[in-house]
């Protein structure tokens, strides 16, 4: 390391260069198969073990916060699918939620149990990935094929709900837009039924496999204080070993109602981050099949004309909502000033939203806290004095997705 | 988050702000400019100089443990002379699962703050984002390189003064749409 020194560059800020002749640079990604997004890692190699890694990041960045300032409040919820992508339904709850708090609008039990069965399906399908492709990067492509298509059966379940799959606008802004088809029901209640069976089965193939094991155990470790330092949250962070999920400390959507565990790891290892995300899995069904049972009658949605659309048969016939149409459509729709911020679970970590309203038709300023942004600088950190074949799982089982590192 | 249920989130809120604005005016004395409650959620406004000072001290002091830095943002208000540029400092004492917000304003000429990455490895990333969208200069930054866009950039895009649109375009004007 003491080959390393550092030289001005471009605003004043030092540069570290590596001089030294026998380490030799990896350009690791952009695009690489095994960094499931465009993430570019520059490492500096001596032999096998990794230096340092200097992240590059940025390349799929669409500047959501600058379009949120162009965009009525209900057309930010399209924005909000394209961070986390592979748990959107949480991203579009936030979004509601943050302007439901705003507004100081009360949304319907019954509307927060189906966004809560919503979020926790989400939830099991961001943890299929993660997990699934720790276990591809380890070489077991066997359980990844197993378990993936149960991915694909709650994105049928979303399509059922909302017409989408992956990018799903689910919800709206006061509750829910409809209530869930005959058919969502029946997809869910055999989901519910047949996907216990084929996670067991996962974790069986995976989870004392003498292989599995030998990779991941011990590899990209990060210390409980270490993780807080980097302000890590979610599975990452319980997977060090401390018990924060938003659902606990800061419960929203009835989630107060439901009686689950909060699953911690004890030496934040890839292996502890894998069986973290396992046994949220066991976690979610349990919060869903409670959802199912003690789901309230009642309205979907809260009274909020201004933010709700109007059944279509109404615009036709009623003066109201003919204009209240027009105005949310339109964005038309003035909004309390005021500052709020709002955190959800996401897949992995704490997804918030501060807002600033100044009373007009879009926000001021939205900032998205997105947990990956934060997280994934201590890569560099984690994967230094690894192998180059450690450094990939550990970025896998830190569920870094690109759409919410580059917003 | 088992007391909530018998207190409201209001009445928190009321009784963390009056705690942390105690501590903060015995220390600093008249660099709390100002706090309020917004949405449940206590925010103070320091002045700037005194802004490293000021986190410091609600992490480190016994009674604060303000010790998880959430997220940081900036934000720009072209007409507010003297507080154009505001700096946003969201902290959470995970123990007590209190949270509060510490903000500094600043005029477009003086755009230099204290970095917060001595304090929190975590502010690293945060301030080159702040830093890319808003100009901000956080002396002692170890990097402080544009995050999300290209380094070419001449400017800092979520300044108020960048329209999002294509000034080329003339269908989208307000005008017809009645605004």
């Amino acid at each position: 390391m003491s080959n390393i020194t550092k030289s001005e560059k471009g605003l004043g800020v030092a540069v570290e260069t590596v001089e030294q002749k026998d380490y030799s640079i990896l350009n690791l990604g952009p695009t690489h198969p095994a960094t499931h997004g465009i993430f570019q890692n520059v490492l500096t190699m001596d032999g096998e073990i990794i230096v340092d890694a200097k992240p590059t990041i940025g390349y799929i960045h669409r500047a959501f916060e600058k379009l949120a300032e162009r965009r009525p409040y209900n057309q930010i919820t399209p924005i909000t699918d394209r961070l986390n992508y592979c748990s959107s339904p949480i991203n579009n709850m936030g979004w509601h939620m943050t302007v439901e708090r705003l507004i100081g609008c009360e949304v319907p039990k019954r509307a927060q149990y189906l966004r809560v069965i919503i979020m926790e399906l989400s939830r099991i399908a961001d943890h299929i990935v993660c997990d699934t492709v720790i276990a591809v990067d380890t070489g077991a492509m066997t359980g990844f094929l197993y378990l993936f298509q149960w991915r694909e059966k709650i994105y049928e379940i979303f399509e059922e709900i909302c017409g989408a799959r992956l990018t799903t606008n689910i919800g709206r802004i006061g509750g829910m837009d409809k209530e869930f088809t005959e058919k969502a029901w029946a997809k869910l209640h055999a989901f519910m039924a047949e996907y216990p069976k084929a996670l067991s089965e996962f974790q069986a193939l995976v989870e004392r496999n003498r292989i599995f094991m030998d990779r991941t155990v011990n590899c990209g470790p990060i210390s409980a204080e270490m993780a807080l330092a980097y302000s890590f949250t979610g599975p990452n962070l319980r997977a060090a070993g401390v018990d924060y999920d938003v659902r606990v400390m800061n419960p929203y959507s009835s989630y107060q109602d439901f009686d689950f565990n909060v699953p911690v790891g004890t030496s934040g290892d890839t292996y502890d981050r894998f069986m973290v995300r396992m046994a949220e899995m066991w976690e979610s069904m349990k919060i869903i099949q409670q959802a199912i049972k003690n789901l309230p009658d009642g309205p979907i949605h809260a009274d909020v004309p201004e933010f709700f659309l109007p059944a279509k048969e109404d615009v036709y016939s009623k003066m109201e909502a003919l204009i209240y149409h027009f105005k949310i459509v339109m964005g038309e729709t003035d909004v309390p000033k005021g500052e709020v911020y709002h955190a959800v679970e996401g897949g992995n970590g704490e997804l918030g939203f501060y807002l600033i309203s100044d009373g007009g038709r879009t926000p001021y300023r939205l900032h998205m806290r997105r947990p990956c942004f934060i997280y994934y600088q201590a890569y560099p950190e984690m994967i230094k004095g690894a192998m180059l074949s450690d450094a990939i799982l550990t970025m896998s089982s830190m569920n870094v997705i690109a759409g919410e590192l580059d917003a | 988050m088992h007391h909530s249920q018998h207190i409201s989130a209001g009445e928190q809120a009321v009784a963390l702000h009056d705690k942390v604005q105690a501590l903060l005016a015995e220390k600093l004395g008249s660099a709390l400019l100002r706090s309020q409650i917004d949405f449940e959620f206590p925010v103070f406004i320091v002045e700037k100089q005194h802004i490293y000072e000021c986190l410091q001290l609600l992490k480190e002091e016994a009674s604060m443990k303000f010790d998880f830095l959430t997220t940081m943002c900036g934000a720009h208000f072209p007409e507010a002379g003297e507080a154009e540029f505001m700096m946003m400092y969201q902290l959470h004492n995970l123990q007590a699962n209190d949270r509060i917000r510490v903000k500094t304003f600043m005029s477009a000429q003086d755009l230099e703050l204290p970095t917060a990455t001595t304090l929190w490895p975590a502010a690293n990333w945060m301030e080159r984002e702040a830093f890319d969208f808003y100009g901000f200069k956080f002396k002692g930054h170890p990097d402080l390189r544009r995050i999300l866009n290209m380094e070419e950039m001449d400017y800092h895009p979520l300044r108020k003064q960048y329209a999002l649109e294509d000034a080329s375009r003339d269908d989208k004007k307000d005008l017809y749409f009645g605004r």
